[in-house]
């Protein structure tokens, strides 16, 4: 019983991470993409412990969760402060002909 | 216990989803990232303390120890998701996104 509603629940999370993939896709500002990546993050560490329970070997997930966390919020600062520095690619390319942004 | 367990996971679950549709529904960068730095952080706490308690059920030395894993992850997330979203703004400001205001007419 436990293992369908965790399951159910990993189920779910793979579809909320599709969802954030449309914001990483779409996005109208590199910002927007980070910000969806990092999300998207956020939930493979939570899906990796969910993936533990269900393969019965929490042990060994959880070290791999923890570094998926380190990791991700690295790539996310380093990704922020990237784009901190080079100010004038970031907001010229994305706009699109024939979309008024501002 | 097994009550509580599930209940974390739904209302974790149930987060994520309401951080997953502020992020695909809100109008500029500022609002959607007000969603996904809230919703995000309770949400993933809220589904690792349901994953430790879980794992807590048949209660031993190594168990124990791997719980107290679980917790040091939700530890880190809750300090580490404000302070990305703290970066991401911050270069947002930087780079002069504007924000989304009545006047200007979001569609």
């Amino acid at each position: 019983m436990m293992e369908r509603i965790f399951l159910a629940c990993g189920i779910a999370l793979l579809l909320l991470i599709g969802l954030c993939l449309i914001r990483v896709i779409a996005g109208p500002t590199v910002l927007d993409r980070i910000l969806g990546g990092n999300v998207i993050g956020t939930k493979t560490t939570v899906l990796l412990l969910i993936i533990g329970v269900l393969f019965d070997d929490v042990g060994m997930f959880v070290d791999i969760a923890i570094a998926y966390a380190l990791l991700n919020f690295i790539a996310t600062l380093g990704a922020a402060k990237y784009f901190l520095r080079r100010k004038a690619v970031h907001l010229i390319h994305e706009d699109l002909p024939g979309r008024d942004s501002r | 216990m097994m009550t509580a367990v599930v209940l974390l996971l739904i209302a974790g679950v149930l987060f994520f989803a309401i951080g997953v549709l502020g992020i695909l529904r809100f109008p500029d960068f500022y609002t959607r990232l007000h969603a996904a730095g809230k919703c995000d952080s309770l949400a993933a706490v809220l589904v690792i303390l349901a994953v430790a308690l879980y794992n807590l059920g048949d209660f031993s030395l190594g168990n124990l120890l791997v719980s107290l894993k679980i917790l040091a992850i939700a530890a880190f997330v809750f300090v580490a998701s404000p302070t990305a979203t703290h970066a991401i703004t911050e270069a947002a400001l930087v780079l002069g996104v504007e924000p989304w205001t009545k006047r200007k007419g979001g569609k």
